[in-house]
């Protein structure tokens, strides 16, 4: 049974890897229809040769036959003249017709039957005939036609049966030839049929067919090569360009087809080779602008940073020292440590997005179980979500849920989704689920605030995009933490996808594929919470 | 440089070489360190770093990666050229590549402007205190024989110079040669840090303490990764 479904399974494997190849090679489906086509032409031209050879064979057999026996008959005719009218013996006069006529026919192969007087009896009941010649070789339409007494010379074609000595039958085609003789003992018309066996023709036309199917198979086999070996030659190049275009797609842009003469094909690798070139020339551009924009940011970056620094430790100084001061002077110094924590987030954030802009950004890519940094992330946010009368609680299975990804995006990914939810949770509870299956990991923040309006849910992650402008903001974001979320999910190639709706709050999912480079094609968790039961218009 | 000397200097009051090329920064910095109880001079010149460094001995480099004269990694790899001395990188770019550059060759530590100035006193103070010897301690890793008090580390007699990084590294994991040590846990023992920090620390200086101690770095013996998980004392 098992082996059975095997062995079917093996079969169906091989059908489709007939089919794939049948597909994808131009030469395989050239040749197979030229091969075709061309065995359809031979084998109806062959037909129609065979048919004329057999036509032409046979008339002439006929015509020879007729003219045989009708000289036959006439002869016994004249023997039968000869004889005296006085000879009244009927079955004597027969014998002496019928016995020269046999001789004759085994001599000039031939076989003989003599019927009995015209309508009166059938063969089977009164005939003569040469030795073990089966009587009924004779077709009764034939038998038919001569009833009359007056009947023409015919001829038809029959089986010419013959009863071998060991009982047996064997028979061959044959011509029968049926002509009238009056035997004047009494007066009755007689039919004498002559059996001329085709064997020579047959012969014939079997080793012509033979001949002709030999030619047929050789003609075949010889188109199919010739199909073969001129489609070779155009399909082999179309070939080698497809290969330099695949190695050109993988990014080895100084691939080139090789150009050998003037013909199509030549024609058609030097336009490759021109757009190829193209191509390189394009994207070296585009590399070049990307790394004047890379060299930019860093440049940037340490412009600003460097002062940052010193107004950074400045402020800290002045911090540290404000009970000396006083209360607005104080006052001051706190504003300026607040805003040089903002200022600095809003920087790193601004630099962050320009790496990727830039292309610049890379992973680091471990082993990172989504449990513990949903873990580390609320022990992380504990601070902030006490401020706002939240609790974070986390929801996992009890495996680890495992994904090849950057930790540290993961994290800040995972860290912004939270404080995101805290600053609009408005106190209560904050659910981090996490799940995963053999293709994925996902993690769900899901929080109980003001929720996304309709078609906001895609807005969240554009830059610097508030719900509500007027809202107070607790954490300090910079607006700008959504779409780096977004950045870093897409260089995973994951998903991050928001759900909310007004006053119902609002559940954001990132979905990692387990493995680097694996295509994402569902989640393990469900987008909509589980806890919104109607649809979701 | 003779460690039992560093060490007295250390417990009074440590010396701090500020290599940075903005006046500003570096007089901040000056202020900030001398507040938390250092002792500082300021460079402001890649080519005149080595100079600097030479004559003030000191027992910590604050380094800047960009100078004019001279890169800070240039600068970076000719301090570890003729000491180990603690060397912690202010680097203006978190760029993978940078920060893997400035340890790779020879940075302890780094730390990414802007900084808050009580982050930066940690990671300084962290480097400057060194494992504390209550007594004569001699471990065994692998064929390695490790001397703590006196820092010093030797194979068949033949010493191997490490810095006090890398010796440290070494020694918290030949303490404890059954535990398995995470990179955040090493982070927390060896560079004090309190909260997950960046791993390629670990990474990049246990490549730099193989190159050193390994047989063969490729198929290393001594300092063995579990996969994983993080690193531990080879057993052979």
């Amino acid at each position: 049974m098992a082996l059975d479904q095997l062995g079917r399974q093996h079969a169906a494997e091989v059908v489709k890897h007939a089919l794939t190849f049948w597909r994808r090679s131009i030469q395989a489906r050239v040749v197979a229809s030229t091969v075709v086509l061309s065995a359809l032409v031979i084998g109806i031209v062959g037909w129609f040769l065979v048919q004329q050879t057999r036509d032409g064979l046979l008339e002439q057999r006929e015509d020879s036959a007729v003219t045989a026996a009708t000289q036959v008959t006439a002869e016994a005719k004249e023997r039968l003249r000869g004889v005296p009218p006085t000879e009244t013996d009927v079955s004597e006069q027969l014998t002496d017709l019928v016995e020269p006529i046999i001789e004759l026919g085994s001599t000039r192969d031939f076989a003989v039957v003599l019927s009995g007087p015209a309508g009166e009896s059938r063969i089977v009941d009164s005939a003569q005939g040469t030795l073990r010649l089966d009587k009924t070789s004779v077709p009764s339409a034939m038998e038919d036609h001569f009833a009359s007494s007056t009947a023409r010379t015919a001829f038809t074609y029959t089986e010419l049966r013959t009863d071998e000595v060991d009982g047996s039958t064997t028979g061959e085609p044959a011509i029968v030839v049926g002509s009238q003789v009056r035997l004047p003992a009494d007066s009755q018309t007689y039919t004498i049929y002559y059996l001329f066996p085709l064997t020579d023709e047959a012969a014939t036309l079997q080793l012509l067919g033979r001949a002709m199917l030999t030619a047929a198979g050789l003609l075949v086999l010889l188109v199919a090569g010739l199909t073969w070996l001129v489609t070779r030659q155009v399909v082999t190049p179309v070939r080698m360009a497809r290969r330099v275009a695949e190695r050109l797609a993988a990014g080895q842009l100084q691939e080139r087809l090789r150009v050998s003469g003037e013909d199509d094909l030549a024609r058609l690798a030097t336009s490759f080779n021109q757009m190829a070139t193209n191509l390189q020339r394009q994207i070296r551009q585009l590399e070049e602008l990307s790394r004047v924009q890379r060299r930019f940011v860093a440049d940037v970056s340490h412009e600003l940073r460097t002062p940052l620094t010193t107004v950074r430790m400045a402020g800290d100084v002045l911090h540290d020292a404000r009970g000396d001061f006083d209360a607005t002077t104080a006052r001051a110094a706190e504003l300026l440590q607040t805003e040089l924590d903002r200022f600095e987030g809003l920087l790193v954030d601004l630099l962050e997005i320009s790496r990727f802009d830039a292309g610049a950004a890379v992973l680091e890519i471990d082993d990172v179980n989504l449990v513990d940094v949903a873990h580390r992330i609320v022990a992380a946010t504990a601070a902030l979500a006490s401020q706002s009368d939240c609790r974070v609680l986390v929801e996992a299975p009890d495996h680890p849920c495992l994904a090849e990804a950057d930790v540290r995006r993961v994290e800040r990914i995972l860290r912004n989704l939270v404080t995101n939810a805290i600053d609009h949770a408005e106190s209560g509870d904050i659910r981090i689920r996490v799940a995963s299956d053999e293709h994925a990991a996902a993690i769900a923040v899901r929080d109980h605030g003001v929720g996304l309006g309709v078609g906001e849910s895609a807005m969240v992650f554009n830059r610097f995009w508030r719900a509500d402008p007027a809202r107070a903001r607790t954490s300090g974001g910079t607006g700008l933490g959504l779409s780096i979320s977004l950045e870093d999910t897409h260089l995973h190639g994951g998903w991050l996808q928001a759900w909310g709706r007004p006053g119902e709050g609002a559940q954001f999912r990132l979905t990692l594929p387990r493995r680097v480079g694996g295509v994402l094609r569902q989640s393990p968790l469900p987008l909509v919470p589980e806890d919104i039961t109607e649809p979701v218009r | 440089m003779d460690h039992m000397s560093q060490a007295a200097e250390v417990a009074s009051r440590a010396r701090i070489l500020v290599v940075d090329d903005d006046a500003s920064l570096a007089e901040m910095l000056t202020i900030v360190l001398r507040q938390e109880g250092f002792e500082s001079q300021s460079c402001a010149r890649g080519d005149h770093a080595m100079d600097d460094f030479r004559a003030y001995k000191p027992d910590l480099v604050l380094l800047d990666l960009m100078l004019p004269g001279k890169g800070g990694i240039d600068v970076c790899r000719e301090i570890r050229a003729e000491s180990g001395v603690p060397i912690v990188m202010l680097t203006a770019k978190g760029d993978t590549l940078d920060v893997v550059l400035g340890l790779e060759s020879g940075a302890d530590d780094y730390i990414v402007k802007p900084f808050k100035p009580k982050e930066l006193v940690a990671r300084i103070r962290a480097r400057v205190r060194r494992f504390d010897a209550p007594g004569p301690e001699a471990l065994t890793i692998g064929d390695l024989e490790i001397d703590v008090a006196g820092h010093s580390v030797t194979r068949t007699g033949g010493s191997i110079n490490l810095t006090p990084l890398e010796f440290d590294l070494l020694v918290c994991l030949a303490r404890k040669p059954w535990q398995v040590f995470t990179r955040e846990v090493l982070l927390e023992q060896v560079w004090g840090y309190r909260h997950a920090a960046d791993t390629r620390l670990v990474n990049v200086h246990v490549q730099r303490l193989r190159s050193k101690v390994e047989h063969d770095p490729e198929n290393p013996e001594i300092v063995v990764t579990v996969r994983g998980v993080g690193y531990k004392a080879g057993t052979s």
